[in-house]
């Protein structure tokens, strides 16, 4: 069983991406070997009203059941509790909020009050880095990054709140995991997609200095190659049931709310 | 087969107080992978005594020795490059000559010099002369200067590669950093410059585009410090490429553009 995380649907503003149809991320992870996806509407996080991407998501998730929607909810919005409540009703295994790209400050008030309510509600909150090599963005994508920072100060906000940050780099995910409490530091999932592997062996030395509990599958497609995050794995030496929590179990346990 | 055109591994002087773990994580993942040879590299001293983009004449014959030397205990996984710094054009043609003596099988040329600039004119003659490739770091669409480095991008190397048709160029790691859609507008016309497919991108769209504005003939395969982007890529290039055209990514070009002999079933 192999959980993808960190996967999108519809198309990018910045750039023309192929394969961006619910169909065309199935056959992908039909190459890939992958069983399930968490995914978001990639236009909506780049809208006014980010939610307003989510009818369509919970539509095409409820036609193709490998697909489990991760909701967009901007707390900036005065309707984001309704949006939340939403969310938990129909199952979705996280919801998802990018300041940078919403515009709002990465750990002020709004998100602040969004992770505590999707925590009390068993929901981690997703939110990524990034979602481009900031070498590489368009002149007018100017998103700020997410800086470590924040998430140190969202998961200090609540002792319920749980996020799973993507796309986060080796020194990101340490400076948040060794500055934070061991029970701040386990509400805090990464995933893979932007960690190196060898020679740089910054996975290898995650996993022996964090944990691989702390870790979860995500590729970032279509906007990245899935097929990287498995060759990170396929580099990796490691015992099969670190093998099987990383690419599925700790997704689940994330999934409901759990440690 | 399979030729890692864009490797690295480090010498024992450099920053790095990890290099020999390094350098075996590397041979490691390459069997992993199934890399036959890495064509690599050293950047002088990288940073330790002189800057790895501006390396001095004396870091620069410590990293060639160090390469040669990799090459020697190596003799079937290693091949290497020798790196020069234009701004000393005596010293940069000596050690290209040097090296070719000594084995190795093309130049690299780091970001010492803007590509276009005349002072690589005297490196690609002598490059020429001996019949070797020059890898060139690129920054992909570059539109600003970066500190530590005096970057070219596809533009430039292509204007140097017009001067001299006769000389293959190798642009470096078109996942490495900036906008490789930049680079896939100049390339097209310019038959002797070839893509390295090396660099943590793996942009979903990338790899279509690159075969769509040169083909798979002047695609070459490589990691450069991210090994996991380099096996990822090429596991998706099997399910985009033709098995012909899969392998002339994987060594056939490269075969054909490093010197006779550079590989064991060359």
């Amino acid at each position: 069983m192999r959980i993808d995380v960190n996967v999108f649907l519809g198309g990018y503003p910045f750039s023309k991406v192929p394969g961006t149809t619910a169909q065309d991320v199935l056959a992908a992870m039909d190459r890939a070997a992958i069983d399930a996806a968490w995914v978001t509407h990639l236009p909506g996080l780049f809208w006014r009203d980010p939610p307003a991407g989510n009818a369509w998501l919970y539509e095409t998730c409820r036609q193709f059941p490998r697909l489990h929607p991760v909701p967009a909810v901007h707390p900036g919005l005065a309707s984001w509790p309704e949006v939340l409540r939403e969310a938990v009703q129909r199952g979705a295994p996280a919801v998802r909020c990018d300041p940078g790209y919403f515009a709002l400050a990465p750990a002020g008030p709004e998100m602040v009050a969004l992770a505590r309510a999707a925590g009390a509600a068993g929901r981690p909150v997703l939110t990524a880095v990034r979602l481009e090599d900031a070498r590489q963005r368009h002149p007018n994508d100017v998103a700020p990054e997410l800086p470590a920072a924040a998430v140190r100060a969202l998961i200090r906000s609540g002792p319920d709140v749980r996020l799973i940050v993507t796309h986060a780099d080796r020194g990101f995910i340490e400076e948040v995991h060794f500055g934070s409490t061991p029970d701040e530091a386990r509400r805090v999932r990464w995933d893979i997609s932007w960690i190196w592997g060898p020679p740089e062996e910054h996975l290898a030395t995650l996993l022996r200095t964090i944990g691989p509990d702390r870790f979860v599958f995500g590729t970032g497609q279509p906007l990245r190659l899935p097929e990287v995050a498995i060759a990170k794995l396929d580099l990796l030496d490691i015992s099969p049931d670190e093998r099987t929590a990383i690419e599925s179990g700790n997704a689940s346990a994330a999934r409901g709310g759990r440690g | 087969m399979l030729i890692d055109v864009h490797a690295h591994f480090f010498p024992e002087r450099s920053p790095r107080s990890d290099w020999r773990e390094y350098n075996a994580s590397r041979l490691a993942a390459g069997e992993r992978v199934g890399i036959t040879v890495h064509v690599t590299s050293t950047l002088g001293t990288f940073g330790l005594m002189s800057p790895t983009y501006f390396p001095s004449p004396d870091d620069v014959v410590y990293g060639n020795d160090f390469t040669i030397g990799l090459q020697r205990r190596h003799a079937t996984r290693i091949r290497g490059y020798a790196c020069v710094n234009p701004n000393y054009q005596d010293h940069a043609r000596t050690e290209i000559a040097r090296g070719q003596a000594a084995g190795l099988i093309g130049v690299k040329l780091a970001a010492s010099r803007r590509a276009d600039d005349p002072l690589l004119d005297s490196v690609c003659e002598t490059a020429a002369r001996y019949g070797l490739p020059i890898l060139q770091h690129i920054w992909q669409g570059r539109r600003r200067e970066w500190p530590g480095q005096e970057a070219s991008d596809g533009a430039e190397l292509c204007r140097l590669a017009a001067r001299h048709p006769k000389v293959s160029f190798i642009l470096a790691h078109i996942g490495g950093g900036g906008d490789w859609r930049h680079t896939l507008a100049v390339v097209p016309p310019h038959a002797n410059v070839y893509l390295d497919l090396s660099g943590s991108g793996a942009d979903g769209g990338m790899l279509e585009a690159c075969v769509a504005a040169v083909g798979a003939g002047r695609l070459l395969w490589g990691c450069d410090i991210t090994m996991d982007t380099g096996w990822g890529k090429l596991r998706y290039l099997e399910h985009l490429l033709s098995v012909p055209d899969l392998e002339l990514v994987r060594w056939k070009n490269a075969a054909r553009i490093f010197p006779p002999g550079s590989f064991p079933t060359d």
